[in-house]
């Protein structure tokens, strides 16, 4: 099922939550809301589900405007952070209840609720535990009977607020390869919503970078990471540094020196130049290059990571170098970043 | 897969260390003074309750016990517990659903009307009714035009009875509710629940024993209420007398026996309150942890 949503605006009490936010699922997609906390992430996946109505916009399932439907017309699978599990029931009967709750001719037998439950109960790899109490189950085993759940009224989306967002490290990585495979397995369109950037590069095929209620960039893992499109991305996903910079020209300046960088397209004046640590070449002399004095460096796997003191102002930067290479304390580094983005000055 | 992290619910004992342990003899005296205490203002009374009802033998008990308007004082008082209490369960829970579940304008203040009975002495809740509903009442002279009795009747009895009672199921229900949140009622709309479907299979269950618990304060309050009942009464033998009102006519008349026999099966009332309340605290404590301490 293909997911649109177009134009939402979403207000809580007057303060804006999400400001016109428009964003098309493919059908089948696995795609993760990324960003802080405050972003609004939740609030658009709540949207989704119906849990939330949009003060303005639509949201559109295939050709059908579903935000007029109650959730219980949606047929979405929410999976909630704390997964909301019923406490009283047991395992089966909280996997059955979607169909339980069915009218008329809709309610499969209790026979037939058994059955899909332990099937279900197969697909998550918790065949056996029907009978239990999800006090008696780990935070790992919540989380997979959520799903399961969530999975059992055949859904035409899957939500999932931070999915593995209560479980520890070991946990979350082995649930993490484990929902890839159900969802392939599945094909469902899932949408998840997370603040671990690692988890979405990792687990997505498309990511949506999201500050302040607003979607600020789409994509795959490689075109977030490679090519970020403002300096919210830049700074929030993976590391960089900026550069207060002067373009005169197509030329960019640092202070009074050419960097060697052209930009003929950006506009004169002032500037902030954004770059990654390990998109850098090393120079030796430095005619049109940014220099600076070594002030820290630590070891990082198989890099060596230097913090550099650039110019009077002592501007900050972090470049990464081979770990042989002789740039001790103190010393002059030179270098000119080789993927890079300039950005106006705010 | 092995998921190490299972957590434990059940109630977590704090181990008193040895620094604020007292020494023996300040402990011995401290447990003295409590039990000499309960001994002399709880036990003793609850003892000569029974001791007085049964001085003149079982027989003389349970010929005061079957007499004509004691039979009609239990036949009253079960039935204004039979109206009140089931009318206090809805109003607790619709009151309690409302607060904990939803934000609406005038929600502190609804809060503090529940806690009202609370606060006002019983003789005034029953006097609130006599102005309202009694002949020179404001609503007085329309009730004897069409005919309605409330006052010195059943109907006026059950009002006070439900104005006294009807803080226990709501006050033990708010904070059970807030505490759980909206979460597994989202989860069970999300799944197609309508929303009586939630209520009844996930609200329910998740406070029933909390409910529970609040209906057993309430009905023992209910049967056990003097004050308020008997402003609205009028103490007519064997038509308007409770039980609470009986023990005092007859006592009042100097049937020891009677008053004391009636006043037995009270307390008996009570003691089975306290055993089922301590049951359900021991089994169900976390769940109604929050509201303990009226």
């Amino acid at each position: 099922m293909e997911v649109r949503v177009v134009n939402v605006r979403k207000e809580f009490e007057r303060f804006p939550a999400l400001h016109d936010v428009s964003l098309d699922i493919r059908s089948g997609e696995l795609i993760a809301l990324l960003g802080p906390s405050g972003s609004g992430k939740t609030t658009l996946l709540r949207l989704i589900a119906g849990l939330e109505r949009p003060t303005k916009g639509a949201i559109f399932f295939g050709e059908e405007d579903a935000s007029q439907k109650s959730i219980q017309e949606r047929n979405v699978g929410f999976v909630f952070q704390h997964y909301a599990l019923f406490r009283h029931m047991t395992v089966a009967d909280n996997i059955g209840f979607g169909l339980k709750v069915r009218h008329g001719a809709a309610r499969p037998s209790a026979q037939e609720i058994r059955r899909r439950a332990s099937e279900l109960l197969d697909l998550v790899q918790l065949s056996g535990l029907e009978k239990r109490y999800p006090a008696q189950l780990s935070g790992g085993q919540r989380q997979r009977v959520a799903l399961a759940r969530a999975m059992a009224i055949e859904p035409k989306v899957l939500l999932l607020d931070e999915p593995f967002g209560a479980l520890d490290a070991q946990v979350r990585r082995e649930l993490r390869r484990w929902l890839r495979e159900i969802h392939d397995a599945t094909g469902h369109t899932t949408v998840f919503v997370t603040h671990d950037q690692e988890e979405a590069l990792e687990l997505a095929d498309r990511v949506v970078v999201m500050s302040q209620g607003r979607i600020e960039q789409v994509g795959s893992a490689d075109e977030i990471y490679d090519t970020p499109n403002s300096p919210f991305v830049y700074s929030f996903i993976g590391e960089s540094s900026s550069l207060p910079v002067k373009v005169d020209n197509g030329e960019i300046w640092l202070a009074d020196r050419p960097v060697g960088l052209q930009a003929p397209h950006a506009p004169s004046g002032e500037a902030l130049l954004y770059f990654r640590p390990h998109d850098v070449e090393l120079l030796d002399g430095c005619s049109g290059c940014i220099a600076g004095t070594v002030a820290a460096s630590r070891r990082v796997a198989g890099t060596r990571r230097v913090e550099l003191e650039i110019g009077g102002e002592r501007q900050r930067v972090e470049i990464e170098l081979p770990v042989d290479h002789p740039a001790a304390q103190k010393s002059r580094v030179a270098f000119r970043p080789t993927r890079w983005k300039l950005f106006p000055a705010s | 897969m092995a998921d190490p992290e299972i957590k434990s619910y059940g109630p977590h004992h704090e181990s008193q260390s040895a620094a604020v342990t007292e020494s023996r003899p300040v402990r011995w005296v401290a447990m003295g003074i409590a039990l000499a205490f309960l001994a002399v203002f709880l036990l003793l009374p609850l003892i000569v309750v029974f001791h007085e009802a049964l001085t003149k033998g079982i027989g003389a008990y349970t010929e005061a016990l079957t007499s004509p308007d004691t039979r009609s004082a239990i036949r009253l008082t079960l039935l204004v517990a039979a109206i009140s209490v089931p009318l206090n369960v809805i109003f607790g829970i619709s009151a309690a659903w409302a607060i904990a579940k939803f934000e609406f304008k005038g929600k502190a203040f609804l809060t503090t009307l529940i806690d009202l009975p609370f606060s006002v002495s019983p003789v005034i809740s029953g006097l609130v009714y006599v102005l309202l509903f009694g002949a020179q009442g404001l609503l007085g002279a329309w009730l004897k035009a069409h005919g309605i009795v409330i006052l010195f009747a059943v109907p006026g009895i059950v009002l006070a009875t439900i104005f006294v009672t009807f803080p226990f199921v709501a006050r033990e229900l708010i904070p059970l509710m807030q505490e759980q949140g909206n979460g597994d009622e989202e989860a069970a709309l999300s799944l197609g629940a309508n929303g009586w479907q939630a209520f009844w299979y996930v609200t329910l269950p998740n406070v029933k024993w909390g409910l529970l618990y609040g209906v057993l304060l309430c009905n023992a309050r209910a049967m056990g209420e003097f004050g308020a009942v008997s402003v609205v009464s009028g103490h007519i033998r064997g038509l308007t007398n409770t039980m609470p009102l009986h023990v005092e006519i007859l006592y009042n008349e100097y049937n020891a026996v009677g008053a004391f026999a009636v006043a037995s099966l009270l307390a008996g009332l009570a003691l089975v309150t306290l055993v089922l309340k301590t049951l359900l605290e021991m089994r169900y404590g976390a769940e109604i942890a929050a509201t303990r301490g009226h």
